[in-house]
């Protein structure tokens, strides 16, 4: 009777395809991914079952705490640029390298006089608490509805520069980003600033909630 | 003097430089990868936000626009009150339609979404054009509200597929209703 032999395999499985593999697509997800700064202000949105993607260019979000408002445009030249006519607005100059950091500064919740104290601040000062204590929301201040206008006015100026079809040329987009907790007034008064620049469309900014609501 | 010696010690056996095995072991490194990989593919797609659309009627046009009447009976107005209360009724507030008078009820399926499509279904079921004619849905939230409520019944427009809804802003009867249904605090 002959032997029945047992072949030996090796136990060890060659990792160099599968390492090739996962570095690729590591490289992949690093170069698409976006860095997620810190807001001034964490809100927890409320939830829908409505699925539409926000955006990724042209757009402003309006965060809505504490009946306070945070202010932040998608874009460096956009930001640049509004920063520029927001000063013209209210007499002020920036420096070349204050625009170069408020460029950095993704969304922001300051009175237009600590402003600029706001860009001397170091990236992580910043995001203490009780620095941005939000921009007013009431009658007679027209902040926010400056700080849209003027973003406004730098996308469309932007997509001129870049000789958009002016088909193709769309509107800054809007969205809301309320806290589920906030009190509607102070929503309300957000969409009446929204409603009087004449945008009359906009997005609100939510969560996913399971189609078994 | 320096000898080299280069004859072969001993018994004479070949010297033999020691083979080593070329391949590295990569499993830490694949591993690394992987969990690395988890960690971008989370924080990429976690971290865009959802959105909802929300179209306001012209502020500046709409005093210039002939307002187009629509029969108290198709009208269903959804007051929203605090503490997650909702209060509804057909036509106007003075003057109720039948079966359609003031009451509450709460979120969710077996609450709003249950009263806005029996009545979308009833008046499917009495007007000639269904496309034309269908259900107007007027939103008054309430000072008392909050904006997770506003969402929500935003939402239950989106599930229940009404097409003609408007955010309005309440009037003092509303509270006055709010009030007597409890779903109102001063």
């Amino acid at each position: 009777m002959a032997k029945v032999k047992m072949t030996k395999k090796s136990l060890k499985i060659d990792m160099a395809a599968m390492c090739d593999v996962s570095f690729l697509l590591l490289t992949f997800f690093v170069m698409t991914s976006t860095a997620r700064l810190p807001e001034p202000v964490e809100v927890n949105t409320p939830a829908s079952t409505v699925q539409i993607k926000l955006p990724d260019t042209g757009i402003a979000t309006i965060t809505v705490a504490d009946e306070r408002a945070y202010f932040g445009a998608v874009g460096q030249d956009t930001r640049v640029l509004m920063l520029e006519k927001m000063g013209s607005r209210y007499g002020l100059t920036f420096s070349e390298q204050e625009k170069q950091r408020f460029s950095l500064i993704e969304s922001f919740g300051v009175d237009i006089s600590e402003l600029r104290g706001l860009i001397a601040l170091d990236g992580a000062d910043r995001m203490k608490p009780g620095v941005q204590k939000g921009i007013v929301l009431d009658s007679t201040s027209t902040q926010l509805a400056d700080w849209i206008k003027s973003a406004r006015e730098a996308n469309a100026q932007l997509l001129a520069e870049k000789d958009v079809p002016k088909k193709e040329r769309r509107d800054l987009d809007i969205a809301i980003k309320g806290d589920a907790d906030e009190d509607y007034p102070t929503i309300k008064k957000v969409i009446d600033i929204l409603q009087k620049e004449g945008k009359n469309n906009f997005f609100l900014v939510t969560g996913l909630r399971g189609e078994d609501f | 003097m320096a000898e080299l010696n280069t004859a072969p010690k001993g018994d004479g056996k070949k010297v033999r430089s020691k083979k080593q095995n070329p391949s590295v072991d990569l499993t830490a490194m694949v591993d690394l990868a992987f969990l690395l990989i988890t960690f971008f593919i989370l924080t990429t797609t976690l971290s865009k936000p959802q959105s909802m659309d929300l179209a306001m009627p012209d502020k500046d046009e709409r005093d210039k626009e002939p307002q187009t009447e629509t029969p108290a009976w198709r009208t269903l107005t959804v007051v929203l009150g605090e503490d997650d209360k909702i209060a509804y009724y057909v036509g106007s507030l003075e003057n109720p339609q039948e079966g359609g008078e003031p009451k509450l009820t709460s979120y969710g399926k077996n609450g709003i979404r249950q009263v806005i499509l029996d009545k979308s279904k009833e008046v499917r079921a009495r007007v000639t054009n269904p496309e034309k004619e269908s259900l107007v849905i007027l939103i008054k939230p309430s000072d008392k509200s909050n904006y997770k409520n506003f969402v929500d019944i935003l939402d239950e427009m989106a599930i229940t597929q009404e097409k003609r809804y408007a955010v309005m802003d309440m009037t003092d009867e509303d509270v006055q209703m709010l009030i007597e249904k409890g779903a109102y605090s001063e």
